[in-house]
């Protein structure tokens, strides 16, 4: 065998074997998994996410699997990332959102992932967001998260996708359900399933009183999120692999002071930021 | 490595209707701490072996109860090959006669077990060869 290929590599040229597996290396917090994904940062960025949530049996998975189908009918290629619970007694699950995805299973332009949420409580994996950007970098113009059922307050979706879909159905409580601060508010789309069942309209109603004035609050919440993205990252990419460490180890064996350093990077830093930027695909 | 878990997926190959047993299985192995997938009825050979390539699992357990196992073993497993996941155990069960089991097995593929085993001697064996894998890969690298 020639010398072993990164996974990185593979995935740039559409390996699907090499994704999937550095989901699985993303997924058991594997060591070699920073190395794949800073080679894939570059390409990480490009698609759009959705992440759908709400309660068990509301129509999840059958939504996202609508919704694949909808962008291939656009062109467009879809990542699948589908989460259900981990058993907390043995730590085992039983995954069976993509069931509900089964015409999608050889369309060559779909790749779905199924998820176990591991000890993390918010509703997705500990791995979903890594999962994400690897769909990413490996070029699928839309992602579909999808979350385990969830209750009232599991928000992890929030920070994970660009735009949140809360699934709902009728029959899980009056007008102060609606009112309630938590999973509805993360919303930017409240779909009410199962609209042939009584009490349809009235959740509707609910749902419209309810909705109403949260987006000043989203907005404020979206703003620090790609502060926090951008911090966290940034950090990530200069000391990553092929970063700054050398360059400082070196300066500081020179006798540069740690502060004149850090004040020379900040200036190199933010004057790159005020060349033309190069506009994404 | 500690967070890795022993990825399975359940099969159902061709037209055989009846899944009883497909999902007695996928939940004892749920119940001792595996990460099990489960396809659903009406599967075919290619669209089981890309849901594993999908899904990197490490194990494919079919279930057939059809009579279609000569057919349906050999297929799977190319259809494996053939997205790189050669490497996956497979095995599986149903209503299959001891020649062809014998022959199945001695023809390189895994154990295979029939009606009235207990569920956790095949967990148990899943457990137990997975350990020997990921003992060899830890060797290798």
């Amino acid at each position: 065998m020639a010398a072993a290929e990164t996974l990185a590599a593979r995935i740039e040229r559409g390996d699907r074997t090499a994704l999937a597996r550095l989901i699985s290396w993303a997924e058991n917090a594997d060591p070699r998994f920073a190395a794949e994904l800073a080679a894939l940062w570059p390409k990480v960025g490009r698609a759009w996410r959705i992440g759908v949530t709400g309660p068990p049996g509301a129509g999840k998975s059958t939504l996202v699997n609508e919704l694949a189908r909808v962008e291939r009918t656009h062109e467009r290629t879809v990542g699948i990332c589908a989460v259900d619970p981990s058993s907390p007694f043995t730590g085992g699950a039983l995954l069976g959102d993509r069931i509900r995805m089964d015409d999608r299973t050889l369309d060559p332009g779909v790749y779905i992932r199924s998820m176990a949420s591991r000890g993390s409580h918010g509703g997705l994996a500990r791995a979903a967001a890594s999962a994400c950007d690897v769909l990413d970098a490996f070029g699928f113009g839309t992602i579909l998260l999808e979350t385990v059922g969830v209750g009232q307050a599991e928000y992890d979706v929030l920070d994970a996708a660009d735009t949140v879909v809360v699934v709902l159905c009728p029959g899980a409580g009056d007008g102060i359900q609606a009112m309630k601060a938590g999973l509805l508010e993360v919303a930017d789309v409240l779909v009410v399933n199962k609209s042939d069942l009584p009490g349809a309209e009235r959740l509707m109603n609910d749902l419209t009183d309810a909705a109403s004035g949260l987006g000043a609050a989203r907005t404020k919440k979206r703003v620090e999120q790609v502060r926090h993205s951008v911090s966290e990252q940034l950090a990530e990419r200069l000391w990553g692999p092929e970063g700054l460490r050398g360059r400082v180890e070196s300066e500081l064996a020179r006798g540069v002071s740690p502060h004149a350093i850090a004040a020379a990077l900040l200036e190199e830093i933010t004057h790159g930021l005020t060349r033309p930027a190069e506009v994404r695909g | 490595m500690t967070l890795r878990k022993i990825r399975v997926l359940v099969g159902k190959p061709g037209l055989d209707g009846h899944d009883r047993g497909a999902k007695t299985v996928a939940s004892a192995l749920r119940d001792y701490g595996m990460e099990v997938i489960y396809t659903g009825l009406h599967q075919t050979p290619e669209a089981i072996a890309e849901i594993a390539a999908q899904e990197d699992v490490d194990v494919v357990g079919l279930s057939i109860l059809s009579g279609a196992h000569m057919a349906l073993f050999p297929r799977v497993r190319a259809e494996l090959v053939k997205r790189g996941m050669g490497h996956v155990l497979l095995t599986g069960g149903g209503i299959i006669p001891q020649d062809d089991m014998q022959a199945l097995e001695s023809g390189g593929y895994a154990k295979l077990f029939g009606p009235g085993t207990p569920t956790e001697a095949i967990a148990k064996w899943i457990q137990g060869e997975m350990e020997k894998r990921w003992k060899a890969e830890g060797a290798q690298s």
